[in-house]
């Protein structure tokens, strides 16, 4: 039998980005909401939720950008520069943010700037990833084995209605965490932040998924064709179940499903965004086998991962079991 | 002012201007992750709370430089796509599976278990939280591993072929990790980090003695990196001669450029130029100091060995010779600063003067950056030493980007530039005044973990 490692790896680094995007997607989206939190307080106390788990979430992201280098170095060489300058804007914002863990107790003076640096670094990485996300969907322009658009390909309307629904689904991920981690006036704050996100969240999905299959005639396909449309069809109803899960939590005061709920429609709406995707890494020219690197490379990085992957699942969850339960005040070792 | 300057151009600046940014920041961590091991080791083993409170103060600088080297990091894994393109799309088969195998091996590694290292030791025990810093120590050493065998794969390719779309092909893994360079530079680069952080712990310990003699956390941060220098430094001139060797046999322009040797010596005899100034255009290095003999003597461990210099060379095959005529210098002269101090510490000892000789003090604390200077020295050595290619002999530089836009390089490097001044240098401030907090004999045990101005909290949340 002909095992597809191309096939395997797009899955994988599919559930990569995922992984990044749900884990990321929560500490980046406290920083977003550091200007609707009252006072210092509270804003160190949601800092001080996510500082012993951050960096791992934001390994994701490296092993997605090196795990495309690795098994899809055509995919990569094309798409990085295609994105140049989403990918610098999002490395600078992701500088900001992540000294801010530390610097910020580390200044009496500059504690403001490096508030102000964590909120805008974390607004400007999650913009970024959502214009490349948006500029992704509309398609690249190849020429040969390398990009062949121009130096503003990225900015469309279209790509600003994927940020604009990016930041407010990391808001919303950044709010029901604090739904399950803080106490008090500050989980009441996040409650009440969490409702009219959550609709926002859902009516930019809805605008995103409207103009989707309007931009390809082959998305329109995938989406309404037979007999894949059947399938497709089951995502808009988990994703309105989902939707309901996020209402009944937000209602009824619970602690964790909120945030569930919220991964949830994350998880659907990336499903969705593969739906539209399969078999292109980029569309609407290049599949996952163009871009794939040879059989050799990717068994041999497959053999780690098989091993490793699950290892790394099991000390990450360790990771967050040992920080479990809600934060305190001045709980932090600084 | 951009518009002079070509895409490639500003492509190479940036990469190596962010590049030597990073490399700063491990270079120290790698060391001070073991070291951080071994105080908290011997803060369990002995129960003398000087060494716990020393832990807890290199504990909050290695947070601070960590987080640096986790973001200059994150851009590095990034820029092969944006700024080399072709370089990512040809050699990604052969290095990024390496790379992909850092970041499963050490990266998950070292972030997973940074929390519970600096947050987590009244949560998880002292027995967990020691193995948790153990963990973070070994996962620096790994992630050293990878990425130099990246690097070496680079200078010594092997165990690849070439398929019809140009991309090298793997062919043999253990060939490519194991690749010729490999071992010496992995050797001399993580003996380069614990000789880093001994001469960063070694000043700041000086630093106190000078002020407080009596202290004992700085006597032992003291007495501890003059140790490592007395012991390391010599071991790290026997590896770095290796690799010189090594060098030699694989890369004869870089060494030819290194020694400002112009010339063939056929016959060997090759002197060693001291000082002088190699000029490209003329082929000769000017005003040169020079040994008779002795250049053969280090090159070749003989006499008469034949000896190439760069005119074997065409001169679109050379690397800039005065570059790296000046950086190996700098790095050995750097080298051997810390060799004299190492033995100036050992007869302090011997002479029981360690802890009062405020003029070695003084030297060891003008000799903390010492360690950052070799490295950046050594590292441009090696890689402006291998140009003009990226894949020695295979790819060149100038093929490894295409469709670069001058415009957006260059705007991105002057982002680069001012914002990693900005924040990495706002970082190393806060770093140094960490440091600068003389340390104290003893700790609270009870004031290690979740303490700040809200008063102290009990840790009873640990038991939900």
């Amino acid at each position: 039998m002909v095992i597809d490692y191309a096939f395997i790896w797009a899955g994988l680094i599919a559930v990569a980005v995922l992984m990044y995007v749900l884990l990321d997607g929560f500490d980046l989206g406290i920083g977003i909401l550091f200007p609707f939190l009252k006072d210092r307080d509270e804003r160190m106390l949601a800092m001080s939720s996510v500082a012993p788990v951050w960096d791992g979430n934001e390994t994701w992201l490296v092993l997605g950008g090196g795990g495309l280098f690795a098994v899809f170095p055509l995919g990569y060489a094309i798409v990085m520069p295609a994105l140049y300058p989403l990918i610098i804007a999002m490395l600078l914002g992701l500088i900001f943010r992540g000294v801010a863990f530390e610097f910020v107790h580390r200044t009496e003076r500059m504690k403001l700037f490096w508030e102000v640096a964590f909120w805008g670094g974390s607004l400007v990485a999650a913009i970024a990833q959502g214009m490349a996300l948006g500029t992704l969907v509309q398609g690249i322009t190849v020429s040969g084995r390398s990009y062949g658009g121009g130096n503003w390909d990225w900015a469309t309307p279209f790509s600003l209605l994927t940020a604009l629904a990016l930041v407010v689904g990391y808001a919303t991920l950044g709010a029901t965490w604090l739904i399950m981690k803080t106490e008090g006036a500050t989980l009441a704050r996040a409650q009440r932040l969490a409702k009219p996100l959550g609709l926002t969240l859902l009516a930019l999905i809805g605008a995103v998924s409207i103009a989707t299959p309007l931009l390809r005639p082959e998305y329109l396909q995938r989406w309404f064709g037979w007999p894949s449309g059947l399938y497709s069809a089951v995502v808009p109803v988990l994703l309105a179940a989902a939707a309901w899960m996020l209402w009944t939590g937000l209602r009824d005061g619970l602690t964790y499903r909120p945030f569930l709920a919220t991964v949830a429609i994350f998880i659907l709406s990336y499903a969705g965004l593969g739906i539209s995707f399969y078999p292109h890494l980029i569309p609407p020219s290049v599949t996952i086998w163009d871009a794939a690197a040879p059989d050799t490379s990717l068994r041999f990085l497959l053999v780690g991962a098989v091993v490793l992957v699950p290892m790394i699942l099991a000390y990450t969850g360790y990771s967050y079991w040992v920080f479990r339960g809600k934060v305190r005040p001045g709980e932090t070792y600084h | 002012m951009l518009s002079d300057i070509s895409a490639l151009d500003l492509a190479r600046m940036q990469f190596a201007f962010t590049v030597s940014a990073h490399i700063i920041f491990p270079a120290f961590t790698i060391g001070l992750a073991s070291y951080l091991a071994v105080l908290n080791g011997l803060w369990l083993w002995t129960r003398d709370e000087v060494y716990l409170s020393l832990f807890e103060q290199w504990k909050t600088v290695f947070a601070v430089v960590f987080g640096m080297g986790v973001v200059s990091g994150v851009v590095m894994s990034y820029q092969f796509g944006t700024n080399w393109p072709v370089f990512a799309d040809k050699v990604g088969p052969v290095l990024g599976p390496l790379i992909g195998y850092e970041v499963l091996t050490a990266f998950f590694l070292e972030a997973g278990f940074l929390g519970i290292m600096l947050f987590g030791r009244r949560r998880v025990g002292e027995g967990l939280h020691m193995l948790a810093t153990a963990i973070v120590a070994g996962g620096t050493l790994l992630s050293a591993f990878w990425i130099l065998s990246v690097n070496s794969w680079m200078q010594t390719p092997q165990g690849y072929s070439v398929n019809a779309q140009g991309q090298f092909v793997p062919e043999d893994w253990l060939a490519i990790i194991f690749n010729p360079s490999f071992p010496y530079r992995f050797v001399h680069m993580v003996l380069a980090a614990y000789l880093t952080t001994a001469f960063v712990v070694g000043a700041a310990g000086a630093w106190h003695l000078l002020k407080q003699p009596a202290n004992r956390g700085a006597r032992v941060m003291f007495s501890m990196a003059m140790w490592m220098a007395l012991l390391v430094t010599p071991i790290q001139l026997f590896a770095g001669d290796a690799h010189g060797l090594n060098t030699l046999a694989y890369q004869p322009a870089k060494i030819a450029a290194i020694e400002g040797h112009f010339e063939t010596y056929p016959d060997g005899r090759a002197p060693l130029i001291l000082f002088g100034m190699p000029d490209e255009a003329t082929s000769t290095t000017n005003y040169a100091v020079e040994i008779p003999l002795l250049g053969s003597l280090i090159l070749t461990h003989s006499l008469d060995t034949p000896l190439i210099g760069l005119d074997a060379f065409p001169k679109n095959e050379r690397p800039p010779a005065a570059i790296v005529f000046w950086s190996f210098r700098i790095m050995v002269g750097v080298g051997m600063l810390m060799l004299i101090l190492g033995l100036w510490s050992g007869l302090a000892r011997l002479k029981g003067h360690l802890f009062d000789w405020p003029w070695l003090h003084r030297a060891a604390v003008a000799m903390g950056p010492a360690g950052f200077l070799a490295v950046l020295c050594g590292w441009i050595t090696t890689e402006v030493g291998r140009q003009p290619y990226t894949v020695y002999g295979l790819l060149r530089t100038s093929d490894s980007a295409s469709g670069l836009r001058a415009d957006a390089v260059g705007y991105s490097l002057m982002g680069f530039v001012i914002v990693y001044f900005f924040v990495f240098g706002a970082g190393t401030f806060y770093a140094l005044r960490l440091m600068s907090r003389a340390p104290e004999d003893h700790i609270d045990i009870s004031q290690i973990g979740p303490t700040r101005t809200a008063g102290i909290t009990p840790i009873a949340q640990a038991g939900e």
